[in-house]
């Protein structure tokens, strides 16, 4: 069997902890990174992120197939775009302007279409971002338990949509693919899938009914 | 164990009997009289949050825990929370300081950020600076807290140089807490600073916050420090039976969730996660004396806490249930949560 993808997870705020909690428990090798020392995060690690390995952001992305970006939005521009080149990467932000401030860049936008433009070596997929991070490892389910739940995959690029949709599945959730970044602003906060937690069936059509409202 | 029990609140604006809501002026005056009632139903702390909205209408709580400690003897009156970024921390240490020399040494402040962020435009900050606001501002605060003239310089406010700040502490520091969400790195920062950590419970399973109370023991021995305590504080309603509990609570809830739903990207609540929140593996404290005594004891152990803070309450809810809630928390359930677990 083909070995699985080394994922890197920066952030170690509310959101990327479980994230990588969920890819450990899926049998992905995890990295966990922060804008500072890893020794800063060793001890997190250790109690709250059991299997993952804290290390320097860059060596971090160097090492990894895929990143997920798990950090506040407005910190995104810290990072240098060339350490992703030829990166798989998840972007499991949100703009969220009443929580966080107004991020002028991503008004009106896509975030994820902004996040992309940002990085042109990169394949970035949207997904990960509208499920709360509190509810997001209660919520896991193996594939074909009845109570299983849906999330959704956004991208541009189909093979690596295809590989996040198998990440997405493996860490407990049915992956409902969407043809580009642009449709994957339906995930975003305001969007008819935004921290509601839907079977697929009822994801599918609260997609297609928003798509309909859209026209 | 020694285990304290309060309430806290964020100045609810109240209805009355019809769902009339009351004037921000009388919902104030009757908060007054709930601290004071608190004390009388044998509860031990009296907490109120720093809100800034027609529906929270609460930015002065400290004035009103004035009003209560005159005219109570025992109970501990503290904020649940200050936001602290969008504050002066010289300001906050003397008006809690001051509170603390009104009520003989009852005061106490949970510094934080809860979901509160009207604050923030409303006093000139910005979001986006929020961490190293809180992170500057509760190195400082630390520093008051310890007495005597304080040396600082940071980017958040003017520099001071041997400063004396007063009113002077009488006996020591007051308890004082960092009010965190699930943010690990912030529960690193209270152990740093060597704050007690209050854990802001307000969804999904209190369970997995267990990681993190050890994550706070761990790093205080990480950095020399003796244990501090943990708490929890969660929101809920307490009434006759569980039934009349969900009747009076849901509505309100739902409305307020609805209404704040939008600009915060929250799910509307359903009936679903309604149940399951107030249900055993819930953040919900919603139900009879004997369901919310139940579900306090089992967080507490499996937390390893020593306080519980239930924010009571909700937009809408009458002075009158209000009443009730205190007295049945108070009379019944820290009595019986006592019990089970002693």
């Amino acid at each position: 069997m083909r070995e699985l993808s080394r994922l890197a997870v920066l952030g170690a705020g509310h959101v990327g902890p479980v994230i990588a909690r969920l890819a450990i428990k899926a049998g992905y090798p995890v990295a966990i990174a922060t804008s500072g020392d890893p020794e800063d995060i060793a001890l997190i690690t250790e109690l709250i992120i059991p299997g993952a390995q804290p290390r320097w952001a860059s060596d971090a992305m160097a090492d990894a197939d895929i990143v997920v970006l798990a950090i506040p939005l407005h910190r995104f521009g810290d990072i240098d775009p060339a350490l992703l080149d030829g990166k798989l990467v998840v972007d499991a932000m949100n703009y969220w302007p009443a929580s966080d401030g107004v991020l002028e860049p991503f008004e009106g936008r896509g975030s994820s279409e902004v996040v992309a433009r940002r990085l042109p070596g990169s394949a970035v997929v949207k997904a990960l971002n509208h499920i709360g991070y509190h509810e997001l490892e209660d919520r896991a389910r193996p594939a074909g338990a009845p109570d299983r739940r849906a999330a959704g995959v956004a991208g541009d690029d189909p093979a690596a949509v295809a590989m996040i949709a198998d990440l997405v599945d493996r860490t407990g959730y049915d992956p409902v693919r969407l043809e580009s970044l642009r449709a994957g602003r339906v995930l975003q906060p305001g969007g008819p899938v935004f921290g509601v937690v839907l079977t697929q069936p009822e994801f599918e059509r609260a997609v297609r009914q928003d798509a309909r409202s859209l026209r | 164990m020694t285990y304290i029990f309060g309430l806290d609140t964020f100045g609810d604006r109240n209805g009355d009997a019809d769902g009339k809501p009351a004037s921000h002026a009388q919902t104030i005056r009757n908060v007054v009289e709930e601290g004071v009632f608190a004390e009388q139903a044998g509860v031990d702390f009296f907490g109120i949050g720093e809100h800034h909205t027609e529906y929270f209408p609460m930015p002065a709580g400290d004035v009103v825990l004035a009003a209560i400690a005159a005219r109570t003897g025992r109970i501990r009156l503290g904020s649940a929370v200050t936001v602290l970024s969008s504050d002066d921390p010289v300001r906050v240490f003397q008006r809690y300081s001051t509170l603390n020399a009104i009520s003989g040494g009852r005061a106490e402040v949970i510094l934080g950020r809860g979901s509160s962020i009207e604050s923030f435009p409303l006093f000139g900050y910005d979001l986006a600076d929020y961490e190293e606001l809180f992170e500057e501002k509760a190195t400082l605060f630390a520093e008051l807290l310890k007495g005597g003239p304080v040396t600082w310089e940071g980017k958040t406010r003017a520099p001071l140089l041997n400063q004396d700040v007063v009113p002077h502490l009488e006996s020591g520091p007051f308890p004082a807490w960092i009010g965190v969400g699930g943010n690990p790195q912030s529960v690193i920062r209270a152990a740093r600073l060597g704050f007690s950590l209050m854990l802001a419970i307000i969804g999904g399973p209190p369970a997995r916050f267990a990681a993190y109370s050890q994550l706070f023991q761990r790093a205080l021995e990480k950095c020399g420090r003796p244990p501090l305590p943990v708490g929890v504080h969660s929101p809920g309603h307490v009434a006759a039976t569980d039934e009349q509990a969900k009747a009076e609570f849901w509505p309100r809830w739902r409305e307020i969730i609805a209404l704040i739903a939008p600009e915060r990207g929250f799910a509307i609540p359903t009936d679903e996660s309604f149940d399951t929140e107030t249900g055993p593996h819930g953040a919900l404290y919603v139900g009879s004396p004997e369901t919310v005594a139940q579900k306090i004891a089992t967080n507490l152990r499996a937390l390893g806490a020593a306080r519980f803070d239930l924010k009571y309450g909700m937009p809408g809810l009458t002075h009158d249930q209000l009443m009730t809630n205190i007295e049945l928390y108070g009379r019944q359930v820290i009595p019986r949560v006592r019990e089970l677990l002693s």
